[in-house]
């Protein structure tokens, strides 16, 4: 009864390391482009509008070397990880209710909508307002902003499950924790991941904002003291590490999803 | 040729159970089952046959315990499958028209779900799994994702999976109807095989007379909404020339 399955003809070792060389220049070159022309534009501009960016490399590495700066640095990303993962939960309990109530849905769909509507400058000026202290209010920040975000994606990712997988599971009776385990849990997986990549990028803008108002400390604070120099490669310097930290957590997260998303088949014919 | 079966001896058992899909009594209600009664007696392979919309997979769905009857009983081994909905694991299998593969667990790996619930220890489930694939011709393939292998394959590895659990009543949901024919007959023989030599009982929905000749050994017709219009029972004394009456019986039937 056996059916022989077409095999793809694997490819040589050279092929593979031609393919990799290729991928790598091509996600390198558009950085090579931008760095270019940056240095070019310092060779004919002040230095306070288009520092050198030999200066901003030196500048970057005493950021790393320093211990009072690298903490600057560290807190900056302990902000972004605890508000996204505060936003990630709490969105997450109330997509589970939204999804299981149409009353809840109903209540809760017009508040976050509202919620997505307000600027994030608005929440930094309504936590200086209504809390004293600086960390719970750039958790405040961070959760109000990515929240409707998030409670809307992984809403999204559980109506979107398929009903015949569940049915199949549900005909084997299984507890809660089991049905999340062997089927809730990996068919929302790679919208939890893409909902992640896109707030990063929003949280790692919204904490400078917060910082940069409501902080003491942080890259955001940091940023307005070289504003307040007219220092240009030192905001670049401490910009480039946020860019950093979001390069690394994608990194981190596609990783991820090619680990667990390998059983993914794989069309030759791309969109 | 109608067999008895009282509900006291029954496996599955249906008295006067109409299902009624949106509210009772509005425009929009729609009758799907009618006051059918019905007795499966245990080790019996039940072929249901209609045509498609007759309500066929709404009777299937109810003894699964998917969806609750409006009216009447539905009993599964004296239990009611809807409302004692646990207390059935382990005890039900069931095959779907498509393979219903969890395109993220290996072939093996989706042949281990069910004993998975019943906290099968992973050595043992591994074995079974490993069993049932190699009964089904798919030794080798066990680490292959869903993706990776044919639409026959794909069924075979969701007819392990049912019988992996070695549950006592199986149910069927056309599960060869979107296979070629020639896959479909061979895994039909297999699937015919494997129930008697396992002694369970079986409730195969099906649009196909000859499916229904093929496989069951009781064939109920259904008319819309879903009404007995038939009910035939055979067996392997039944000679090619009652089949054929059997046959032209079930097309009369279909046809009026």
């Amino acid at each position: 009864m056996s059916e022989a399955m077409p095999q793809a003809a694997t490819p040589s070792l050279a092929d593979n390391v031609l393919g990799m060389a290729k991928r790598l220049g091509m996600s390198v070159l558009p950085f090579a482009v931008v760095i270019l022309l940056w240095q070019f534009a310092s060779l004919f501009f002040p230095r306070f509008l288009f520092p050198s960016l030999i200066d901003v490399f030196w500048r970057c590495i005493d950021i790393f070397s320093t211990g009072s700066m690298f903490a600057d640095v560290l807190a900056t990303v302990f902000r972004i990880l605890a508000g996204l993962a505060g936003a990630f939960i709490i969105g997450g309990l109330l997509a589970l209710l939204m999804v299981r109530s149409r009353a809840i849905d109903r209540f809760l769909s017009p508040i976050l909508s509202l919620f997505q509507g307000i600027p994030a400058l608005s929440w930094v000026v309504f936590a200086i307002i209504w809390f004293h202290g600086v960390e719970f209010r750039i958790f405040f920040i961070m959760v109000m902003t990515t929240l409707p975000s998030f409670t809307f994606q992984v809403l999204g990712a559980l109506r979107a499950m398929s009903r015949d997988l569940m049915e199949m599971v549900f005909s084997f009776r299984p507890t809660r924790m089991k049905l999340f385990r062997v089927m809730i849990a990996p068919a929302i997986l790679p919208d939890i991941l893409t909902a992640w990549k896109v707030n990063l990028g929003n949280a790692s803008r919204v904490v400078v904002v917060a910082e940069l108002v409501g902080a003491t400390g942080g890259v955001g604070y940091e940023l307005l003291q070289q504003q307040q120099l007219f220092d240009m490669a030192g905001a670049l310097a401490w910009t480039l590490q946020l860019v950093f930290f979001v390069l690394i957590v994608q990194g981190i997260l596609t990783l991820i999803e090619n680990t667990a998303f390998r059983y993914r088949a794989v069309s030759e014919r791309v969109i | 040729m109608r067999d008895i079966v009282t509900p006291n001896d029954a496996a599955i058992h249906l008295d006067h159970v109409s299902k009624v899909f949106g509210k009772p009594g509005s425009s929009g209600a729609y009758r799907a089952v009618d006051n059918i009664n019905l007795d499966v007696r245990p080790g019996q392979m039940l072929a249901i046959l209609g045509k498609t919309g007759c309500g066929k997979s709404t009777i299937f769905n109810m003894i699964a315990g998917l969806t609750e009857p409006t009216t009447g009983t539905v009993r599964v081994d004296g239990r009611d499958p809807f409302a004692d909905f646990d207390s059935f694991r382990g005890k039900m299998a069931i095959v779907f028209q498509s393979d219903r593969l969890l395109p993220w667990r290996t072939a093996i790996q989706n042949v281990e779900l069910g004993l998975e619930m019943l906290d099968t220890p992973l050595a043992e489930r591994r074995a079974v799994a490993q069993h049932w694939l190699t009964k089904l011709g798919l030794g080798g393939h066990e680490n292959d994702y869903p993706h990776a292998l044919s639409g026959g394959m794909r069924q075979r590895v969701s007819i392990a999976r049912a019988f992996a659990t070695n549950a006592n009543i199986l149910l069927c949901d056309e599960p060869f109807s979107a296979l070629d024919e020639s896959t479909a007959g061979r895994l039909r023989a297999e699937f015919v095989r494997l129930v008697k030599e396992n002694g369970k009982t079986a409730v195969f929905i099906t649009h196909s007379i000859s499916e229904a000749l093929e496989i069951g050994d009781r064939i109920v017709v259904l008319k819309r909404p879903a009404m007995i219009a038939y009910d035939v029972s055979f067996d392997t004394a039944t000679d090619q020339q009652q089949r054929e009456l059997i046959r032209s019986r079930i097309g009369e039937v279909l046809a009026a």
